[in-house]
């Protein structure tokens, strides 16, 4: 979909959002849910990052470490692609305690996201480094780069522009995980809405605009990534030089 | 003691049977994603002007959580007299989502088919339901079947969402085992490992299948 058409949705939805909060049902219930948006929003900005991180490291150990680090890397990355992000949140949640490790359930959610989509992220990041032509560390070489140069100056740069998509793919999935956060006890969004739900019944309003905050914030993500990525490909002349 | 194998072999038969639940959900609700996303592909190449209003439809079921979608089903539906069981709602809300996924699935095969095909099903006189049927979908789908696969597994890990409403599957038994026995350790281990078990089977599986499928399809 072209960025007009997203940036038509969102002040669509905004506007939706807006009209609707002018009816009484839908305006008692905005402002607890807008509270609950910003714990989602602060989960999911600190989870992002964790998971860029992990993500970056996790692929770096996976082709250049040295054996046992490979190993763990990939261990990481196997464990948390397979099992599901519900499982591993409650696993840190109730399981970590067992074992004499007490976490805060923020920091629990934070946590589990990051890892999980780090995890993710990792294989993305891989793909795109080894996406980048053969030519280029032939040529990193011929100018007697060390490995680190190479990988700093020649190939992430490139291989940046190429994960871009990608990476904003997983930040919606990202975003849309936190709502998972709302089982640990925390009250984000979702927590608001189910706990808003069971005490006054008024279900359509509630989970109308629930789901609409949701695609406001999906859609700022969407839209934003685009722009990062029109941003980093200048200058790049992809497609025409190997 | 942290871990008692004597307690993870007693639970081992109550999470076995919670486990064909959880399968159960997703062939089903996989059975939903599969059709409908064929239909809305189809659907958007067949009638042109529908094609803003699918993706726009995609794009929302995309964009919001299926969390909220399960809840969304399961409380709301009722409110218009359509009351539907814990089950049959997430197993439709996981449907609906993956069926936004799948149809984007769809499209990429139907885009990769060349002009020439249709344009020689419209000079044989075949008609769109022909040129569908016999000659378009059995080129479209071998290719994509390796990313329905990923779709497939992707939805397997997302059936843990049911407990959320409440549906006996494994992670709602593992939660019950834990609040009665105040033990969570065993239970919800043994969830993540059967997990673990069963993406690396199907992600082996489906590399598998694409092997053949490749060696298969003429390029």
């Amino acid at each position: 979909m072209g960025i007009r058409t997203l940036l038509g949705m969102l002040i669509a939805a905004i506007a939706v959002i807006g009209l609707l909060a002018m009816h009484e049902d839908y305006g008692l219930f905005l402002p607890q849910l807008l509270e609950g948006a910003v714990l989602t929003i602060e989960i999911a900005i600190l989870s992002c990052l964790l998971a860029v991180i992990l993500g970056v490291l996790a692929a770096l150990a996976r082709m250049y470490g040295a054996a046992p680090i490979r190993w763990l890397a990939t261990v990481y990355v196997e464990i948390f692609r397979g099992t599901s992000a519900l499982v591993q949140l409650f696993w840190l949640f109730f399981v970590l305690p067992q074992f004499g490790v007490t976490i805060n359930a923020f920091v629990v959610a934070v946590l589990a996201l990051g890892l999980n989509v780090g995890a993710y992220g990792s294989e993305v990041v891989r793909g795109a480094v080894l996406s980048i032509g053969r030519g280029q560390w032939e040529a990193s070489t011929a100018l007697n780069m060390s490995r680190a140069q190479m990988l700093r100056r020649i190939i992430l740069p490139q291989a940046f522009v190429a994960m871009i998509p990608p990476w904003g793919n997983l930040f919606i999935e990202l975003l849309k995980s936190t709502a998972l956060v709302s089982l640990i006890t925390l009250s984000d969004l979702a927590f608001k809405a189910q706990q808003m739900n069971q005490t006054t019944l008024k279900t359509v309003p509630i989970f109308t605009l629930v789901l609409l905050v949701y695609l406001v914030m999906s859609l700022v993500i969407t839209i934003g990534m685009r722009l990062l990525e029109k941003r980093a490909s200048l200058g790049l002349a992809r497609g025409r030089t190997a | 003691m942290i871990w008692d194998w004597g307690f993870a072999l007693e639970i081992l038969p109550v999470l076995a049977r919670a486990a064909i639940v959880s399968i159960e959900a997703t062939l089903l609700g996989f059975a939903i994603a599969a059709t409908l996303g064929l239909v809305l592909a189809v659907v958007r190449i067949a009638i042109p002007w529908t094609g803003w209003t699918i993706s726009v439809l995609v794009e929302l079921i995309r964009s919001t959580p299926l969390l909220i979608q399960i809840f969304f089903i399961y409380f709301v539906f009722p409110k218009f007299g359509l009351v539907i069981d814990a089950f049959t709602a997430g197993v439709l809300a996981i449907g609906i989502h993956y069926a936004a996924y799948c149809s984007e699935v769809y499209r990429a095969g139907f885009d990769n088919i060349h002009r020439g095909q249709w344009e020689a099903s419209v000079a044989l006189n075949l008609s769109s339901w022909t040129t569908f049927r016999d000659v378009i979908i059995p080129q479209a789908i071998p290719p994509v079947v390796p990313a329905l696969g990923n779709y497939l597994v992707a939805l397997f890990k997302e059936t843990p969402l049911l407990s959320a409403i409440a549906v006996l599957e494994l992670m709602q038994t593992a939660k019950i085992i834990g609040s009665e026995t105040f033990r969570y350790t065993e239970p919800i281990t043994l969830v993540g490992l059967f997990f673990l078990a069963m993406s690396l089977v199907s992600a082996a599986l489906i590399r598998s299948l694409e092997g053949f499928l490749n060696r298969r399809t003429v390029r």
